[in-house]
């Protein structure tokens, strides 16, 4: 067992952990969070997309021990004082997701790009989740709540109220 | 975009905003692998890695040595413990149904067959016994394809079920057929194959048992499209526990497209299990055992005849096809190439004579059952890429030629010559605004242009019609099926007026939770946060058969709308007392009982409620409470239809094809929320256009699975994809009050064909008149060099 | 999805690295980014006894301006060299291949050494090591060892590593004026990986072609450098023409065999179509 530490969604946590415990079952066995979903077992669904000290990354091909030390933000930390962060809004207000498996997972790859790219196109869209995959939506109204994201982030929002 | 509700308005055809969304996208939804039982323990199974084997031995003493290991259990023990074989859900005559055991017993028919399974106190531990548990197999030759295995001294699948035959089926006038054939201008013939596919739901399938030996209750949470239909069979034909000691739970499931309508080995194992160790206990499947073990789509191969007379009418068709079913018979299997496909073969066309001939042959692969559409899309792909053969072979434009066969709009109720009986259609429409929006001469024009300058655009419709809607009790009953296909939709009216909604339905990411709650919220005039739908839970909702086959609409909710019309009667009949007034006086609008011409003399449908469960102020005749059940069974299927078009450019150095346009006029009839049937249509697009550029499981001859994973079996990337362009007509349904229509697989049917149709016919330069999906690159440069006379 | 138990040993410096690959033998395992090593641990398909972690030791991931080269740790994120200025500055096409490596999220947390170390002959980066003309460095026991890309790669999922030492910096050659590369890759729809991938770097002066190189991956058991191509650019006028005709020799001398990708035509074809894309973009990226 190695004993970490992990900073996870601003709250701090210290759990022993056999060294091959993939960060992703950390997350939702060890702690409790099972909004970051697993939906492969070969790194390319992105279901599990958290982002580890600020960048995306698929936490079902990080080692628990390689996060000693990091932030994690899981779906669960996305919200500011009750509000929705935009992605999330715009994902309902757009139709986003349809089974809502693969959305935490596409939310936080979205928030990844926004954070780089503030006004990306259809194009550049599409091609910065090409690591998340969508079994329902055909991704239509995924590019479409990332580009609704995008101009309310543009225009000073920072987070919509939950209703 | 999206709406918000309004109060009072009528919310049927208003886009708003999922109710269920808020859990989503804040990580709070819960999927069968989220819950955690005290107590839990893990499964992990043993699978062959043989596709036709006998097990001769199973050595479990190195996995029940690792710590933390309960038990290594095998089919003996199952068999031994008076478990019996997963059966299958529907029969045809002479039917062959071999033994299908949830842990196999003496030997394994496919790659991934479960053979034992392991129970411990963490997934890890019990992954390293599974891996330690040893078997010893005498491997045997093995057939994967079915035309193969129905050849003189192909290694047998079963030993009683001779020449690997499952069933032959038949329907039409095979005489007339012939007859029309014999007589005819023109016979286009053309052979098909429609390749397998795989779901790929997002989310992996799972399943948790707990028994309460207090009770004798089981409780199994599973990802299920049909929690009832799981508790059914696994209750009364596999485990023998009677329906009220089993209690199945169905919570927020990711994904189906029909791979979770069925009864898998690993739940019925689960639930077993959790008796036999005493302790709750969990599977969940990884990517890779959902590839080996979700039962697979399609895998027909197809041989077509399409009869012209000398104006381009179709006079006959007759189509014969070989089913590839798999290694054994799962619930819905016998009824996908047969009922769910030979009886769609007239599609929107005046098919005066058809035939199809079916064999179905067990092969030592992964079972095969539905898959988004089932059964229809083979058949559109049938009509739809045959028609295109045609036009090319007659000479005319393949809008021309669709056109000159439809169903003329005053021939409803028109009955086809494969059994069904379309209750209304009007098909021009679609066909002419698909052609207007994709401005189908300017698209031929700039084609002309652009192939004389090398480059390869092309186009291609797909005119379909689809049964939907799933249902008729006595029709499918007649066919086979071994249960009705009604749908049971209870409303709760609680005394403050609130409503909780109980279905059968159960949504797998359909939003049930709103387009449900618009019913009612229209029906009542409350809002759609006064109403709560309850789905998934057999301890709760009364009966139901479950979301598959574009149902939930056309069945599910035409179940709640007749329990409302129930309650908002005797809501009348309450009001009317209390208004002193007659019932047939006192109307309903916007939430209030008012008397006819007097809309002041009023009683709130809140009030009422109070009314009808204080009972203190009732009719004398009446009970107290207010709360109906419906069981919904229609008398017909429901009939969507649509023209869909696509526009691709294929780069004839590499054979690369890229989708620019993807235009969809359908009609299912009246929409209740059109933000979520858009949807719904954008994902079947997506998951057809897949099967025709991308996916294909594809086996070797001994049986392994050579695309077992994501790094091999090609699901679209968001890149692969344009954005859709959709519009509708309205052709109400005349079979359910709400005048739905089914809309969760009209996209797969349709797109297909289209897809397919398109690239063809960016080939066709070459005088390439068919290639077999996918069509990959490789295939279509192949095809290109060989036309030029190259490679 | 659950890998075999193991030791982990998190290593605070090349030394300490070092002293546990000698410790434990053949038994260990590197891990940097671990995007090569956790899924096929995922998969059991490797079960190493001992991981050691590298991607904690300071200053192996830093991107250095070396003048006459750019200095990569090996450690260096795919998303760090991406978006380095040093790197798309003076290896343009370093940043354009590294970009085409997965998907964002696997570009976020792998590393160019973890990469190039893992040697998958369908890899992106081994392909512009070998057109960039790169020197791997290597740190063992016995010291600091360069190796040239051209010797680095030497079989599948193999490199010129000797058990015990491991790769420790990637060192570019600045590219200046006159000086273009590009990068066609045609990947797998469903792995991302490159079905062939063409990285072309070639060096223009008066209108000649007075240097060229070209990596190809994915085609063969490694990346490997097309010498035909190169051959029939060098000396020659920068035009379509001498593109068109040196490409055509894409696939000189290699062996293709039919597979669920495609004919060995087809793969042919594939290798003779994005080379001449690739020479055509970095051509005109020379001359721009």
């Amino acid at each position: 067992m190695a004993e970490i530490n992990v900073s996870v969604n601003g709250r701090a946590y210290t759990r022993d952990v056999e060294p091959r415990t993939l960060l992703v079952h950390f997350l939702r066995d060890a702690i409790g969070l099972t909004g970051t979903h697993v939906g492969c077992d070969t790194s390319q669904c992105g279901a599990c997309t958290v982002l580890l000290d600020g960048r995306g990354v698929k936490s079902c091909t990080v080692l628990a021990v390689q996060a000693n030390g990091a932030q994690v933000t899981t779906i669960e930390g996305l919200e500011t004082n009750g509000a929705l962060h935009p992605l999330q809004a715009a994902f309902r207000e757009a139709h986003g997701l349809q089974c809502g498996f693969c959305t935490p997972g596409m939310i936080m790859s979205s928030v990844d790009l926004l954070s780089h790219n503030p006004h990306p196109t259809e194009g550049e869209i599409r091609h910065a989740l090409e690591g998340n995959l969508c079994r329902c939506t055909g991704y239509h109204n995924i590019v479409k709540a990332v580009q609704i994201a995008a101009n309310t982030m543009a225009a000073g929002g920072s987070a919509v109220a939950a209703d | 975009m999206a709406t918000t509700a309004q109060p009072g308005a009528s919310l049927m055809g208003a886009s708003v905003r999922r109710k269920e969304d808020p859990r989503f996208i804040t990580g709070t939804g819960r999927y069968t692998d989220d819950l955690k039982l005290a107590g839990q323990t893990y499964a992990a199974f043993v699978r062959s890695p043989h596709a036709n084997a006998t097990i001769n031995a199973i050595d479990a003493s190195a996995a029940l040595a690792i710590p933390g290991v309960h038990a290594v259990l095998t089919g003996e023990d199952m068999k031994k413990a008076g478990v019996n074989p997963i059966p299958p859900g529907w029969l045809h005559p002479g039917i062959k149904i071999a033994e299908y055991r949830a842990l196999a017993v003496g030997r394994v028919a496919h790659v991934g067959n479960a053979v034992a399974v392991v129970i411990a106190d963490s997934p890890t531990i019990a992954r390293d016994a599974a891996d330690a548990v040893v078997v010893d197999y005498t491997d045997h030759p093995a057939v994967a394809d079915a035309v193969s295995a129905l050849k003189p001294g192909a290694p047998l699948v079963h030993a009683d079920a001779p020449g690997n035959v499952v069933f032959t089926w038949q329907l039409g006038d095979a005489a007339a057929t012939d007859a029309a054939i014999a007589g005819a201008k023109t016979v286009v013939k053309q052979h098909l194959v429609n390749q397998r596919l795989i779901a790929n739901a997002m989310e992996p399938r799972a399943s948790l048992a707990s028994y309460d030996p207090a009770a004798d209750e089981l409780t199994l949470y599973v990802t299920s499209q049909n929690p009832h239909v799981h508790r059914l069979i696994m209750g009364a034909f596999v485990l023998g526990i009677p329906e009220h000691k089993f209690r199945v739970i169905a919570p927020d499931v990711g994904g189906g497209f029909g791979s979770k309508i069925f009864i898998y080995p690993e739940e019925c194992v689960v639930a077993w299990a959790s008796k036999v160790v005493g302790r709750p206990v969990k599977w969940t499947a990884t990517r890779s055992e959902a590839y080996l073990t979700d039962a697979h789509g399609r895998d027909h191969d197809t041989d077509v005849e399409m009869a012209f007379d000398a104006n381009g009418k179709i006079v006959a068709l007759r189509v014969k096809t070989v089913a590839n079913l798999g290694a054994y018979l799962t619930l819905f299997a016998p009824a996908v190439p047969t009922y769910l496909y030979g009886t769609l073969l007239s599609g929107q066309y005046n098919i005066p004579a058809i035939h199809v001939d079916v064999t179905a042959a067990y092969t030592h692969t992964t079972p095969v059952d539905a898959y988004r559409g089932a059964g229809r899309p083979e058949a559109t792909y049938v009509l739809e890429r045959t028609l295109d053969v045609a036009a090319r072979q007659l000479g005319i434009d393949p809008a021309e030629l669709r056109r000159r066969n439809l169903i003329a709009p005053d021939a409803f109720p028109f009955q086809t010559a494969v059994a069904l009986q379309y209750d209304s259609g009007n098909y021009e429409p679609a066909l002419d605004k698909a052609l207007a929006m994709v401005d189908y001469k300017g698209f031929r024009a700039q084609q002309a242009a652009a192939r004389a300058k090398g480059k390869l655009l092309g186009i291609g419709l797909s005119s379909y019609i689809e049964a939907c809607g799933l249902a008729p009790s006595h029709i499918v009953g007649s066919l086979g099926a071994q249960a009705g296909l009604y749908e049971s939709g209870v409303v709760r009216i609680h005394p403050t007026g609130k409503v909780t909604v109980l279905t059968g339905s159960h949504s797998h990411g359909q939003g049930h939770e709103t387009t449900f709650a618009q019913i009612v919220a229209s029906e009542l005039g409350c809002t759609i946060d006064d109403v709560e739908i309850v789905h998934g839970d057999t301890g709760r909702v009364p009966f139901g058969m479950g979301t598959y086959g574009s149902r939930s609409g056309a069945v599910g909710g035409a179940a709640i709308f007749n329990s409302l019309q129930k309650v908002k009667e005797k809501g009348r009949k309450i009001a009317a007392h209390l208004l002193e007034a007659a019932p047939e006086d006192v109307d309903f609008a916007g939430g209030n009982y008012f008397v006819k011409g007097s809309p002041s003399r009023a009683k709130g449908f809140g009030e009422v409620a109070l009314a009808a469960y204080l009972a203190h102020n009732i009719p004398a005749d009446m009970e107290p409470g207010l709360e109906a059940t419906t069981f919904f069974n229609p008398g017909n299927f429901v009939f969507p239809f649509g023209t869909h078009i696509a526009a691709v450019e294929v780069d004839s150095e590499t054979g690369q094809v890229t989708v620019q346009r993807y235009v969809a006029v359908d009609d299912f009839g009246n929409v209740i929320n059109p933000m979520i049937v858009d949807g719904q249509l954008h994902g079947g697009i997506a998951q057809g256009t897949a099967q025709a550029l991308w996916e294909g499981a594809q086996y070797d001859s001994n049986g392994q699975l050579l695309t077992g994973s994501l790094m091999n079996y090609a699901i679209p990337k968001a890149e692969f994809l344009p954005n859709f362009e959709t519009d509708r007509t309205v052709t109400p349904s005349p079979v359910n009050p709400l005048g739905v229509k089914g809309a969760g697989e009209a996209g797969t049917i349709a797109s297909t064909a289209a897809v397919a149709n398109a690239v063809i016919d960016a080939l066709s330069p070459f005088g390439i008149t068919h290639l077999d999906m996918p069509l990959t690159p490789a295939k279509i440069w192949s095809a290109i060099q060989g036309a030029k006379g190259g490679n | 999805m659950y890998p075999a138990s193991f030791e982990y040993h998190p290593a605070a410096s090349v030394q300490d690295a070092l002293a546990l690959l000698a410790k434990y033998g053949d038994e260990p395992k590197l891990l940097a980014g671990g995007h090569s090593l956790i899924p096929v641990m995922k998969l059991r398909f490797a079960s190493p006894a001992h991981l050691i972690d590298i991607g904690r030791i300071p200053a192996l991931s830093a991107i250095t301006d070396g003048g006459s080269a750019v200095h990569i740790g090996a450690t260096a994120r795919h998303a760090s060299v991406v978006s380095s200025p040093v790197v798309r500055q003076k290896v343009p096409l370093l940043a354009e291949v590294a970009s085409h490596i997965g998907d964002p999220l696997i570009r976020n947390m792998g590393t160019i050494g973890g990469s190039l170390a893992h040697a998958d002959p369908a890899a992106d980066l081994p392909a512009a090591m070998l057109a960039l003309g790169a020197t791997l460095v290597a740190t063992g026991p016995a010291g600091t060892r360069t190796i040239a890309a051209d010797d680095f790669f030497t079989d599948v999922f193999t490199t010129a590593l000797h058990p015990g030492e491991m790769l420790t910096e990637i060192r570019v050659p600045a590219r200046g004026a006159g000086s273009g590369g590009a990068y066609e890759k045609n990947p797998d729809p469903a792995s991302g990986y490159a079905i062939v991938g063409i990285a072309a770097q070639v060096q223009v002066s008066g209108g000649t072609i007075t240097a060229a190189r070209v990596g190809m991956t994915g085609l063969g058991p490694k990346a490997m450098r097309l010498a035909a191509v190169e051959g029939a650019l060098t000396g020659k006028p920068a035009t379509a023409a001498t593109v068109a005709a040196a490409a055509a020799h894409a696939a000189d001398g290699l062996v293709f065999v039919d597979d669920a990708r495609g004919s060995a035509a087809y793969k042919g074809n594939l290798a003779r179509v994005h080379t001449r894309r690739a020479l055509a973009r970095a051509l005109a990226a020379a001359t721009a």
